[in-house]
C-alpha cells in the first residue's frame, strides 16, 4: 500500500509541477500567429501541419496553445534546456530565447555566435545578421551539433527514473521477505512473463539468465514510453528514430558480442553447402545479420507507434474537417467514438510493440549463443 | 503519386501475408488447442518479420 500512496503523490506532485509553469506563457508576439502549433484549426492542411509538428521533437514542453481575444499568442508550457556545441563553444540557454519562433527570423546572440530555430533544428548563422532562404533551405547557416534536453530527452529521462524508482524498491522488498506489497504486485507478473515467456524459451535453458537483465529493460522502457506517448502530455519518444535506432543497436551490439563459434562459422562459412556458394552465403548471412535484423527492430518500432499517433490524432480531427457537413455534435461524437476505440487498440499495440522488440532481440540472442547440436 | 500506388500494393501484399498467417495459426490451433501458446508465439514472430518487411519499404518509398 505504501508504494501505491507513495506513487498516488509523486503524480500529484508531477500534475502540480507541469500545471503551475505559468511563467512560459510568455507575450509571444503577434507575427507569430501565422504558426500552427496549436490554437484554431479548421483546414486539412492546418490538421496535417499539426500531426506532423505533434511526431517530431521539439525544443519546448508545450502543453497547449491558444490565441486570446487580443491576438496575442498564449503557450503553455515550460521550456527545456538548449545545449548546443557551436564554432564558439558549447553554449547552454533556456529555449524560451527562442521566444517560440521556428521559421528562423528570431536570431539568439550569444557571445558572437548567432543561432536560429528553423523546423525544430538549431542553426548558426555563419555571415551576416539574418538567414537567407533559397527555396526554404537557408544559405548562410548550418546546423550545429545539438545536445539539448529535448523534449523525447526528457521522456527518456522521465522513464528511467520512473523505472529505477520502480525497479530497486522491488527488489528491496525481496530482500525482506518472499512477497512483493503495492505496486509490486503489479509488477512481479509482468517480470516473471518475461523472463519464463519470452527469455528463457528463446535464448535457452544455459544462458538465458545473463540476457533476462537487457531484455526486462527493454521491455519495460519501450512499454512505459508507449503508454506515455498516448496520454495527452503528447510525447512520442518511441515514434523517433532516433531512439528506435539506439534500442536496435543495443540489440545489435549484444548479440555480436556474445555470438559463440557456432553462429559465425554458420555466417561466415556455412556448413554442409556447396564451396561455391560458401561466399555469396556468407555477404547474405552477414548483410542479415548486422543490417536487416536492427533495421528492421527499428523501423517496426518507430512505424508502429507514429502511424498510431497519426491515426489517433488524424480521427480526433475529424470534430474539425467534417464539422462542415456532419453539423457539431455529429463530427464531435463521429471523432469523439472513432478516436476512443483507436485508443483502446493503441493501448494493446503499446505491450504489442514491446512484447515483439523484446521477443525478437531474445530470438536474435538466442540465434548467437546456441550450441551446436549435431 | 507513384508512391501512393507503391503503399497501396505494399499494403495488400502486406493483407494477403498476415491473413494466411492468421488463418493458418486459427487453423493450427482448431486443430490441437493444447498447442496454442507454441503456435500463437510463432505467428507473432512472423507476423511481425512480415510486418517490419512492409513497413521498411513504406518506409523508403514515403
Amino acid at each position: 500500500m505504501k508504494i501505491v500512496q507513495k506513487s498516488i503523490k509523486f503524480l500529484t506532485v508531477l500534475a502540480i509541477a507541469l500545471c503551475s509553469f505559468h511563467g512560459f506563457a510568455s507575450d509571444s508576439d503577434k507575427k507569430n500567429n501565422d504558426q500552427n502549433d496549436g490554437g484554431i484549426i479548421d483546414t486539412k492542411k492546418e490538421v496535417e501541419e499539426y500531426i506532423l509538428h505533434h511526431i517530431q521533437d521539439s525544443h519546448d514542453f508545450n502543453l497547449f496553445s491558444y490565441t486570446n481575444d487580443a491576438g496575442e499568442r498564449k503557450h503553455f508550457g515550460f521550456p527545456l534546456p538548449v545545449i548546443v556545441s557551436t564554432s564558439g563553444g558549447i553554449k547552454t540557454f533556456m529555449s524560451s530565447e527562442f521566444h517560440h519562433n521556428d521559421d528562423g527570423t528570431y536570431v539568439v546572440t550569444k557571445g558572437n555566435v548567432k543561432l536560429v530555430k528553423l523546423h525544430g533544428k538549431i542553426y548558426e548563422i555563419e555571415a551576416g545578421d539574418e538567414v537567407e532562404f533559397v527555396d526554404h533551405h537557408p544559405t548562410n547557416a548550418h546546423k550545429v551539433l545539438d545536445f539539448s534536453i529535448t523534449k523525447s530527452v526528457m521522456g527518456v529521462l522521465l522513464v528511467g527514473l520512473l523505472l529505477l524508482w520502480w525497479f530497486s524498491s522491488l527488489a528491496r522488498q525481496y530482500k525482506k521477505r518472499q512477497v512483493p506489497t503495492g505496486f509490486g504486485r503489479v509488477l512481479e507478473p509482468l517480470v516473471i512473463y518475461v523472463r519464463d515467456e519470452i527469455a528463457r524459451p528463446n535464448i535457452g535453458e544455459k544462458h538465458y539468465r545473463r540476457f533476462t537483465g537487457y531484455l526486462m529493460t527493454v521491455f519495460f522502457f519501450i512499454w512505459i514510453l508507449n503508454l506515455l506517448g498516448l496520454t495527452p502530455l503528447g510525447f512520442n519518444v518511441t515514434g523517433q528514430l532516433a531512439v528506435t535506432a539506439c534500442l536496435a543497436i543495443f540489440t545489435l551490439v549484444i548479440y555480436t558480442a556474445s555470438g559463440n563459434k557456432h553462429y559465425w562459422g554458420h555466417i561466415l562459412w556455412m556448413p554442409g553447402v556447396p564451396i561455391l556458394i560458401r561466399p555469396v552465403l556468407a555477404i547474405i548471412e552477414l548483410a542479415g545479420a548486422l543490417v536487416i535484423k536492427p533495421f528492421s527492430l527499428l523501423v517496426r518500432l518507430f512505424a508502429n507507434i507514429s502511424a498510431g499517433h497519426i491515426v489517433v490524432m488524424s480521427l480526433i480531427a475529424i470534430m474539425f474537417t467534417l464539422k462542415q457537413s456532419l453539423g457539431v455534435v455529429g463530427a464531435t461524437g463521429l471523432s469523439l467514438v472513432l478516436s476512443f476505440f483507436i485508443t483502446l487498440i493503441e493501448v494493446l499495440v503499446a505491450f504489442l510493440q514491446a512484447y515483439i522488440f523484446t521477443m525478437l532481440s531474445a530470438l536474435f540472442i538466442g540465434m548467437s549463443v546456441e550450441e551446436a547440436h549435431h | 503519386m507513384y508512391n501512393l500506388i507503391g503503399a497501396g500494393l505494399i499494403v495488400i501484399g502486406a493483407g494477403i501475408g498476415l491473413g494466411q498467417i492468421g488463418g493458418k495459426a486459427m487453423e493450427g490451433i482448431a486443430r490441437q488447442p493444447e498447442a496454442t501458446g507454441k503456435i500463437q508465439t510463432a505467428m507473432i514472430i512472423i507476423a511481425a518479420l512480415l510486418e517490419g518487411l512492409a513497413f521498411g519499404a513504406l518506409f523508403l518509398g514515403k
